[in-house]
């Protein structure tokens, strides 16, 4: 296989993987790192390098049409940044004293938690008892479009919050993902904040913290233009083609299927990890 | 229920939007032609990413991949095109600090501030 033919079929792959990802909500980025490294033979470093540029690519993409549409907090974003950086930052630090086998195992459980995150039940019915001081000193709370209506919402136990975000971070820095699944678990059952405001505000802040470890990945030597390009530019577009279709389809059958994909992918990585082949 | 203040954040969540878009398009046609010329130059060589290597120097920092660019090299210009990307979330956080500053609200300008230099340290300041 020439480069040429290399590009174009990892170009085809990446597509279809940000296509899946941004029609489940689950993210093209987590599957790129299984697709390089399992069907493709990538380097598992080369792998994370590729697949955090093109998490960049999604992020910003995403992020622009939500933060317009008033679904995102940028001030809990702004502030939860502050952990998931310096965590992204610990992260890239920790890939490079990693081995590819101890990289790849944690890769396949954070697959098989993301599969299983996939498919819970989304309430937003929290218990509401006023209004947590720490949140309302932050200038936290706020509100979100339903129609024409505004509904609001409180913030709570921003501490707890803010430390799962600096793991989050870190899975980011080590992995080369967005960890979008850890920073709901944050949002959503943490700081109990709405779904629709969690989720967007998830996908602004996966841009920043993917690039504090981007610095640590470039100067590692992990980020490599001829494999970086067909991935980015695959899951860019991908992605919003698949933000495009998001309004027609029928997305609850997909979403068992891609989870059903990610949690197999999971075990593959986790397998080829103890055996040695990653 | 006691009243609680709320920001009206719509101005600022406009400006970044559009900021965010502009970073995304601009890099992705950057990476873009930056491939193009790669696989012009390169298709028919056989590309190995079995064993790690690493990528070196100059295509490894940022004064070094602009000075590649500059040179026209594909490489470089697709590296170049991979920071327009990785600046942009960058100058998201900065203009965060600047229109929290006209809002003054000095706690964001600080919070924003915080974000703003761990993100340059891991840019500029750390070396490997």
């Amino acid at each position: 296989m020439n480069s040429a033919e290399f590009t174009a079929i990892l170009g085809a792959g990446a597509l279809l993987a940000g296509f899946l990802g941004a029609l489940t909500g689950l993210g093209g980025g987590v599957v790129i790192v299984p697709l390089l490294t399992l069907a493709f033979g990538v380097d598992i470093r080369y792998a994370i390098g590729a697949s955090l540029v093109s998490v960049i690519a999604t992020s910003s993409g995403s992020a622009a049409a939500y933060v317009k549409e008033g679904f995102s907090n940028i001030r809990i974003g702004m502030f939860l940044e502050i952990a998931t950086t310096i965590g992204a930052i610990c992260g890239a630090f920790l890939a490079t004293k990693t081995s590819a086998a101890a990289i790849a195992i944690i890769f396949g459980l954070v697959l098989l938690y993301s599969a299983a995150m996939s498919n819970r039940k989304r309430s937003d019915a929290h218990l509401q008892r006023g209004p947590d001081p720490i949140a309302s000193a932050l200038r936290m709370n706020g509100s979100y479009p339903v129609g024409d209506e505004k509904q609001h919402y409180l913030v709570r136990r921003v501490p707890l919050g803010f430390g799962i975000m600096f793991g989050a971070g870190t899975l980011s820095g080590l992995l080369g993902i967005g960890s979008g699944a850890v920073k709901v678990l944050a949002m959503d059952e943490a700081m109990q904040i709405p779904f629709k405001v969690s989720t967007t505000t998830s996908n602004f802040m996966i841009g920043v913290t993917a690039a504090a470890s981007a610095g640590v990945y470039l100067s590692r030597g992990y980020i490599d233009p001829g494999l970086a390009m067909p991935v980015t530019l695959g899951v860019l577009a991908g992605s919003l083609l698949g933000a495009r279709f998001l309004v027609q389809a029928k997305t609850h059958a997909l979403r068992i299927i891609f989870a059903i994909v990610i949690a197999f992918l999971g075990i593959e990585m986790i397998y080829n990890g103890f055996t040695g082949r990653l | 229920m006691p009243a609680i203040q709320e920001m009206d954040d719509t101005l600022i969540d406009v400006r970044i939007s559009v900021l965010l878009r502009t970073g995304m398009i601009l890099s992705a046609i950057v990476i873009f032609i930056g491939g193009a010329l790669f696989l012009l130059h390169h298709g028919r060589s056989i590309p190995d990413y079995r064993v790690f290597h690493g990528i070196q120097a100059p295509l490894n920092n940022v004064s070094g991949i602009v000075q590649e660019a500059l040179h026209g090299h594909d490489l470089g210009i697709i590296q170049f095109g991979l920071l327009l990307l990785i600046a942009t979330p960058v100058a998201r956080v900065l203009f965060s600090v600047i229109a929290f500053w006209m809002e003054r609200d000095y706690l964001y300008v600080a919070i924003s501030g915080i974000v703003l230099v761990i993100l340059l340290y891991s840019l500029f300041v750390h070396r490997a």
